[in-house]
């Protein structure tokens, strides 16, 4: 009896893999899933709010001309078609006809060029659509992108949350969008969901739009997003069921319990383009620091792997370059730096600073900015003890008092974590170009410039040619490993939880901030 | 003095209090480094500095300070507690958004903790060396020592995963549908843990209180002459004891019932309950003022008004108090 199940499994097996993918459940249509946000949301319109929070909910509420899924593609979505010309200055969008806003009236290209214009005025992102100089709308569904330079960073710019298309009949009032008093109330969206209601710090409650372009979907009738501050009070409510998914959870403790738990899955799938890395930052201007030497022994003596196993507990994937570990422009033969104090003692002596009759050489600050990462700060303060540097542990009250001394470059060492934000021109050149020392918290706050990658950056901005693309972020990746401005330890260990009910979650390169109209419940 | 010139005394002071607070929290806020444009910055996963110099300009941060602190002032002055930074919506209707959760979860607690603090209280006075004195002793001091947030969590294991009987966080199940008496029962499911334990910290206050006043009150003149009379121990207890032992619980109570809001910032985070503790404890991580000082504001009335009540209530009850003064 056991044996003839175990052949009738492995023929469907056979036959399914035959088929190829016949394997896939049809997905169903109809029911409520419950999902939960760790923060309260400020702002629903992603226009002009960037921002996870607001991604999640974004993404559902308005639609991008572009979307992405596990690979780094571009798919069709609000645009059916696209074009770049051949010397890259004019990107063609072709609308899809049926697509209407939540009111009943057609997106239009004109809508497009609206959306833009916001975008490109209130939107904190300024590198996405800094080359977009004017937009054509030759007839309603053609909008034609004119750009003052090749922009290849265009592409994922136009996708997730980061290019939501709001209507200009609400938003072209003249009010200032960034305050506009329909962001979020009766919110007109362009996505597979509308809003129900919005009860600030409690929950967000959409219901599918039946006008959606896409026949056939949304699959789910309604989404509730809770709000529950608290990850212990969420992990619980993830085991009893109370919620069925849930994104960015990053405390290692609680991703390695929920593991465990059965009819739960948690995985750090989704999270590519977002692209949170955890580093240690270096302010290259101050004292012994300036010194890429010094650089390279803390480098040496601060131990990965430590990090990775003690303080991550296994959960969090090794990074070693500015770009995020999926990315596709991810450089992975650069120098590591794995644990060696013998060197790093001797990079010392070799710079000029010798042991003291404490033993100790020079003293340095270290700033954290968010209660979380002191483990890691604790610990690189009695690393560096270790090659006689001593470390004082500086605490900020919050995190505008963290992020006023980072911006203002008033730090020596501080630990910190930063997002790609999809293409590495929107998030990744911010921390390298010497153009933007010192521009407020999370610009180049390590004082670093280099001509070269200037050079490259700037090169990389332009190159149309993914290959060409990658060879010059390749360059970039070894000297800024090679430079040390920031030592890089890992990629943030965010995990999306889902249970066995959900159908297709949002495991995509943007993770949840894409549109789940995919998503359904099962059973 | 008559009534009429104290409360009219009491409500300039009042005022004055008021505008104290406003003051010295606006500048306390403004020597902390970093301001809300940080904090929104964070929230955007960074800006340019282009952004935050615009949010500053939009917010009237890049004022001096004596200039936004007289905005500020004139605009109290007519009533308007401004607009919050970060939720871009007007204070005085966030703070009543969240009111009626905080306040049906502290009255909840608070009633519940005084009815069984007194029992408890009462009971333990009647045999101080019992072990159900002992007993209350311990759960007082527990309940007093053990921090809200580790509480809460424990209830929420107990309760909400290991037996499953109550809802994990929030006010209501936005899921279920049905009529009014359904929603009713929703409402208390979720209320149940919070209330437990935000009426942990004030039953303990309580019970100490009630025991000791009432073992006070048993050893007085008048009891020993009930008991003399003939009287049951429950008679005089409940009857004779009870009264005279309850007014300093009272007069507790309506000082506790002042703290509404900062007592309970830690149960509503810990609970998600939408009221005006998680608020405060949001608007303080986020740095936006307005909201910051239109809570501190609206405490801050609370409790003179609490006061100024208190007193009245006092002086219509009891004779001797204010009766030349």
């Amino acid at each position: 009896m056991k044996f003839a199940k175990f052949t009738l499994a492995a023929t469907l097996l056979a036959s399914a893999l035959a088929t190829g993918g016949a394997f896939a459940e049809e997905p169903k249509r109809g029911g409520t899933l419950v999902t939960v946000l760790g923060t309260n949301v400020r702002n629903l319109n992603s226009a002009v709010q960037s921002g996870i929070v607001t991604g999640y909910p974004g993404a559902q509420l308005f639609a991008s001309p572009l979307r992405y899924d596990e690979d780094w593609t571009p798919k069709p979505y609000l645009a059916k078609s696209w074009s770049v010309s051949d010397d890259g200055l004019k990107v063609t969008l072709n609308l899809v006809e049926n697509a209407t806003f939540h009111d009943g009236h057609p997106i239009t290209s004109s809508d497009v060029k609206f959306s833009v214009k916001v975008i490109q005025e209130n939107h904190p992102f300024k590198s996405m659509f800094a080359p977009v100089k004017s937009v054509d709308t030759p007839d309603d569904h053609t909008a034609i992108l004119n750009l003052s330079r090749p922009h290849p960073a265009l592409m994922l710019a136009m996708s997730g949350q980061l290019m939501s298309i709001i209507p200009e009949h609400i938003y072209g009032d003249g009010q200032n969008p960034k305050t506009h008093p329909r962001n979020n109330k009766d919110v007109v969206g362009s996505g597979p969901f509308k809003l129900v209601e919005f009860k600030n710090g409690e929950h967000i409650i959409l219901e599918r739009y039946d006008g959606f372009f896409i026949e056939g979907r949304p699959y789910l009738d309604k989404i509730v997003m809770r709000i529950i501050s608290d990850p212990a009070a969420r992990a619980i409510a993830y085991e009893n069921g109370e919620v069925h998914m849930g994104a960015f959870e990053s405390l290692p403790r609680i991703i390695n319990r929920l593991k465990k738990v059965k009819g739960l899955t948690v995985t750090p799938d989704g999270y590519g383009a977002i692209g949170p890395l955890d580093w240690l930052a270096i302010n290259t201007t101050k004292g012994p620091l300036k010194d890429k030497r010094v650089r390279q022994a803390i480098a040496y003596a601060v131990d990965k792997k430590f990090i990775l196993k003690a303080i991550m507990q296994g959960t969090a994937v090794e990074a070693n370059t500015g770009i995020h570990p999926d990315s596709p422009f991810y450089e992975a033969d650069v120098e590591t730096y794995a644990l060696d104090l013998d060197k790093a003692n001797a990079l010392l002596d070799e710079a000029g600073f010798a042991k003291g009759g404490d033993g100790m050489r020079f003293g340095v600050t270290i700033d954290f900015g968010w209660p979380g990462v002191k483990p890691q700060v604790e610990y690189v303060k009695g690393a560096l003890k270790k090659i006689g540097i001593n470390v004082t542990v500086r605490a900020s009250a919050d995190f505008p008092t963290w992020a006023k001394r980072m911006g203002t470059m008033d730090f020596d060492l501080s630990w910190d974590t930063v997002f790609n934000w999809g293409d590495p021109a929107i998030g990744v050149h911010r921390t390298y170009l010497t153009s933007n020392i010192a521009k407020g918290v999370w610009s180049n706050t390590q004082g670093y410039s280099n001509a070269r990658v200037d050079e490259l950056l700037d090169m990389a901005a332009r190159e149309n040619d993914p290959a060409k693309r990658k060879a010059l972020y390749s360059e970039f990746q070894k000297i800024v490993a090679d430079e040390v401005p920031l030592y890089f330890t890992n990629a943030l260990p965010y995990h999306t939880v889902y249970s066995d009910k959900v159908g297709n979650p949002p495991l995509g390169i943007w993770g949840t901030s894409t549109p789940i109209d995919m998503t359904y419940l099962k059973e | 003095m008559n009534i009429l010139q104290t409360i009219l005394i009491r409500i300039a002071y009042a005022i004055i209090l008021l505008l104290a607070v406003l003051v010295l929290n606006f500048s306390l806020m403004h020597l902390a480094p970093g301001d809300v444009a940080d904090t929104i910055s964070q929230s955007m996963g960074g800006a340019d500095q282009e952004i935050l110099d615009e949010i500053r300009r939009d917010y009237g941060l890049d004022k001096p300070f004596y200039i936004q602190l007289g905005t500020y002032i004139g605009k109290v002055l007519q009533f308007d507690l401004g607009h919050s930074f970060f939720y871009n919506e007007s204070v005085t209707e966030l703070i009543m958004q969240r009111l009626p959760a905080t306040l049906l979860l502290v009255i909840t607690a608070q009633i519940l903790a005084l009815f069984i603090g007194v029992v408890l209280g009462v009971i333990s006075a009647r045999r101080p060396n019992g072990i159900v004195s002992h007993f209350v002793t311990f759960l007082a001091l527990f309940g007093y020592s053990a921090p809200v947030f580790w509480t809460g969590i424990l209830l929420l294991i107990g309760f909400s995963l290991q037996i499953q009987w109550f809802p994990v966080a929030g006010m209501r199940d936005v899921t279920i549908s049905g009529g009014f008496f359904v929603h009713f029962i929703d409402v208390v499911r979720h209320m149940v843990l919070p209330v437990i334990t935000l009426s942990s910290i004030f039953l303990a206050l309580y019970s100490r209180l009630a025991r000791a006043t009432m073992m006070e009150v048993l050893g007085s003149d008048y009891v020993r002459t009930a008991k003399a009379k003939g009287l049951t121990q429950r008679e005089v207890v409940y009857k004779h004891a009870l009264k005279n032992s309850l007014s300093p619980v009272i007069t507790l109570a309506g000082l506790q019932f002042s703290a509404v809001i900062s007592g309970a910032v830690l149960v509503e985070t810990v609970f998600s309950w939408p009221g005006l503790g998680t608020l405060a404890f949001q608007s303080i991580i986020a740095r936006d003022t307005p909201t910051i000082l239109g809570i501190l504001f609206f405490s801050a009335l609370v409790v003179i008004v609490g006061n100024l009540l208190t007193d009245l209530a006092l002086r219509l009850v009891d004779p001797r108090v204010g009766g030349k003064g």
